[in-house]
């Protein structure tokens, strides 16, 4: 059950760039992918939203392959991570021998939107449409395109989809039921979390705030990445990006939108992480928050936070303002953005802070940080009370 | 990797939510579709919760109710919940609904219930369970992947046990629109003759059937999981038996040491051919059973086949209604799961007497 879990390749695809060189530099130089909707087709056009702005055309074309009106949003934005993870990781040629945990929350999203209507009155013209409308669409086309066979699977548990699946593959690993997994998620920009989300009425007219006294809400994102992880003994002479050295999972059990106001839920995620990982909460380095920019989580969050490390506060940020929030993908990216502050030395900055919370007296990184960075903690937390947190550690 | 079963709750189109195994008369229709037959939810949710469920989560609830409640002494450590389309009526009718409203005043309460994980976040809510929870959405694999990581956990050690369940409910929607790919039958059809004649599509099903696998037996124990496996791609029946050959070596057997194969046959003649040929291909002492003729065709389908299979080990019975051929002579000691979804994932589940 020792058996290590290392990182090999990562790629990243969302509103702050294709692939990882871009993403780093939009998060060095503060460039926020936040602004107004121009792609997807929504009245709900005054609320910001963090868009890939190209469209299925162009995106085929970034993932190299022929379009065909059967791919969904979803599935283009997870090849284009997933291609460019495996190409980091040399595994190219081991694809037969590696298994794959994918992530959604809304699947094919796009094209349950465009053509659900008419396919449930019968119109069957778009009738190949309808595989997309599930989860496990983009998860087996990718698993295809590479000719993965064994051990392939989607989580779904809302925005901690992705960080579960980095999870449970590198458990996979641990357990020696897998050497090589392909880990992560990917959601579109729909009309239908934009819709939901706004009746919930928890979308930032202005752009999220994250841990802002001041926040307002979230601003919906979309995007994918994924991470190959493999056993270390099958990494052989290539390049290793850091480990997967903690995880935890919980339940709030307490309501299906509303996060535990004390923190409490959050701070038994980080806490059984850190008891995973076998270190002390002072050797982590850096926290990249889930920080949606909510009322209730940045102060429930914010509270774990201050409970778990106390007066010796390590740096801290949300990504969620370069990114907005991209869902199921939210975990992966910032596993990627985690493993770039390893390797890079850095620390991202949380945009849009002004002000402290009242409540609570935690401050996040505003400025791009440079030092060693040996261990990152990430949440992600979800609907249904799901609570993950993920620590990743230099090799 | 193994775990025992230690208790079931089921609801499906048979009579099985009191515990019964298939000692009711059989439920026998004609139709296109099987809907399960329910118990009457206000002995386990409280009814004015009740009023705002959706189905899927009145019978997820119910289902993970009797199975707990059968091992009242013990509380689970993790959940898991496998679900081909889960929440898919609440997605469906907030999805309508953005049209239908012009994106304004929404209810955001079908949009809530529609997370996928809301089946296994609901149980944890309304017992408290603060553990390890997590929900698996991919097709046919749902259940497989679900049972996979229950075995995982328990191996790991961090719990001594795990509440894993299969869970997919009929809805018009669905039913329409996987209509139009083929997936029914045409005309309704009697259950009990589904297997009859060669036909294109099946007859369309649904369940929830929850488990309570504990690492140590008990008194009540049914019968142990050993091992699970998926694999994906589109084969024929001889491509099925190599994987299945190595998977029961790698437990340390062969085809002869399994008693009995339960088969997800489900009368379409678009996937029946792998079932036809692999039975051809089996020893011809083995069993054979097939399932799909009670409980319809659904994603989550295997997690009603461990229920009988548990069921068999347990009582030595094999009701009439599921033999193709009966194991004659000798104790049922092992029995091998074996289902696709349109030739293309295949499982195996290997369930073994608690005994061995």
């Amino acid at each position: 059950m020792a058996r290590r879990v290392f990182i090999t390749g990562f790629g990243i695809i969302s509103a702050i760039g294709n692939g990882v060189e871009e993403t780093l530099a939009s998060l060095t130089e503060r460039k926020s992918g936040i602004g107004q909707v121009s792609f997807l087709k929504t009245s709900l056009s005054c609320f910001p939203v963090a868009e890939i702005r190209t469209d299925s055309d162009g995106l085929a074309r970034l993932a190299g392959i022929p379009l065909s009106p059967v791919h969904s949003r979803t599935f283009l934005l997870g090849l284009i991570a997933a291609r460019e993870a495996v190409r980091m990781s040399g595994c190219e040629g081991l694809c037969s021998s590696m298994g794959m945990i994918g992530s959604t929350t809304v699947a094919g999203i796009d094209q349950s939107d465009r053509y659900y209507r008419n396919l449930l009155c019968g119109e069957a013209t778009h009738k190949d449409k309808i595989p997309s409308f599930e989860c496990a669409d983009s998860t087996e086309l990718i698993a295809d395109f590479f000719g993965i066979t064994h051990h392939v699977t989607t989580i779904s548990t809302a925005c901690s989809s992705s960080a579960n699946a980095i999870m449970n593959g590198a458990r996979m690993i641990k357990c020696g039921v897998a050497d090589r997994m392909l880990v992560g998620g990917s959601d579109s920009l729909s009309r239908f979390s934009m819709n939901g989300f706004n009746a919930l009425e928890i979308l930032s007219p202005t752009g999220c705030r994250p841990f802002d006294n001041d926040r307002n809400g979230i601003t919906p994102g979309e995007g994918a990445a994924f991470l190959v992880l493999e056993a270390e003994e099958m990494v052989g002479s290539r390049t290793v990006y850091g480990e997967v050295s903690g995880y935890s999972n919980c339940n709030e059990a307490f309501h299906q939108t509303a996060s535990l106001p004390d923190g409490t839920g959050a701070f038994l995620s980080i806490s059984k992480a850190l008891q995973s990982a076998s270190i002390e909460a002072s050797e982590i380095d850096y926290v990249n928050a889930h920080g949606t920019g909510t009322k209730v989580n940045d102060l429930s969050e914010g509270r774990a936070l201050k409970t778990v490390f106390g007066k010796e506060m390590p740096l801290f940020s949300s990504t969620k303002g370069y990114t907005g929030h991209p869902f199921a993908a939210a975990g992966a990216m910032e596993a990627v953005f985690s493993l770039l502050s390893i390797n890079h030395g850095l620390v991202f900055p949380n945009l849009a802070f002004e002000t402290k919370m009242e409540e609570v007296d935690v401050v996040p990184v505003t400025q791009l940080c440079r030092r060693p960075i040996r261990r990152v903690l990430s949440n992600s937390f979800g609907f249904g009370g799901t609570d993950t947190t993920l620590i990743f550690s230099k090799v | 990797m193994q775990a025992y079963i230690n208790s079931i709750g089921i609801i499906s189109p048979q009579l099985t939510f009191d515990g019964s195994f298939l000692s009711a008369p059989i439920v026998h229709v004609e139709s296109q579709f099987l809907m399960c037959e329910e118990p009457v939810y206000k002995e386990f949710i409280n009814p004015v919760q009740l009023r705002r469920m959706s189905r899927i989560l009145k019978m997820g609830l119910g289902a993970s109710s009797i199975c707990m409640d059968a091992r009242s002494d013990v509380r689970p450590d993790a959940i898991v919940v496998g679900t081909g389309l889960a929440c898919v009526s609440d997605l469906e009718k907030f999805l309508l609904s953005i049209d239908d409203n012009q994106e304004k005043m929404l209810s955001p309460i079908p949009f809530i219930n529609s997370s996928h994980n809301t089946v296994g976040a609901q149980i944890a809510m309304m017992r408290k369970l603060t553990g390890y929870n997590m929900t698996y959405c991919h097709r046919s694999f749902s259940f497989e992947s679900a049972l996979l990581d229950a075995l995982m956990l328990i191996a790991e050690g961090g719990v001594s046990n795990t509440l894993v369940g299969g869970i997919d409910e009929h809805t018009e929607g669905f039913f329409k629109i996987f209509n139009l790919l083929d997936f029914w039958r045409k005309k309704s059809v009697d259950n009990l003759s589904l297997f009859e004649g060669s036909h294109l599509g099946t007859i369309c099903g649904e369940g929830a059937a929850f488990f309570f696998l504990e690492k140590n037996r008990q008194d009540g124990t049914l019968a142990k999981i050993t091992d699970v496996q998926t694999f994906l791609k589109e084969c024929d029946a001889s491509d099925v038996k190599g994987e299945m050959d190595a998977f029961l070596g790698r437990n340390g057997l062969t085809e002869v040491d399994v008693d009995m194969f339960v088969l997800g046959r489900n009368g379409d003649s678009f996937g029946d051919g792998i079932y036809l040929d692999l039975e051809r291909l089996l020893p011809e002492s083995c069993g054979i059973a097939y399932y799909k003729h009670l409980c319809g065709e659904y994603m989550t389908s295997t997690s009603f086949a461990l229920w009988l299979a548990a069921q068999m080990l347990h009582t030595q019975k094999m009701p009439d209604v599921i033999i193709k051929n009966p194991v004659s002579g000798r104790q049922l000691r092992r029995i091998l799961i074996y289902n696709h979804h349109r030739r293309k994932e295949h499982s195996l589940i290997l369930v073994e007497n608690a005994d061995l």
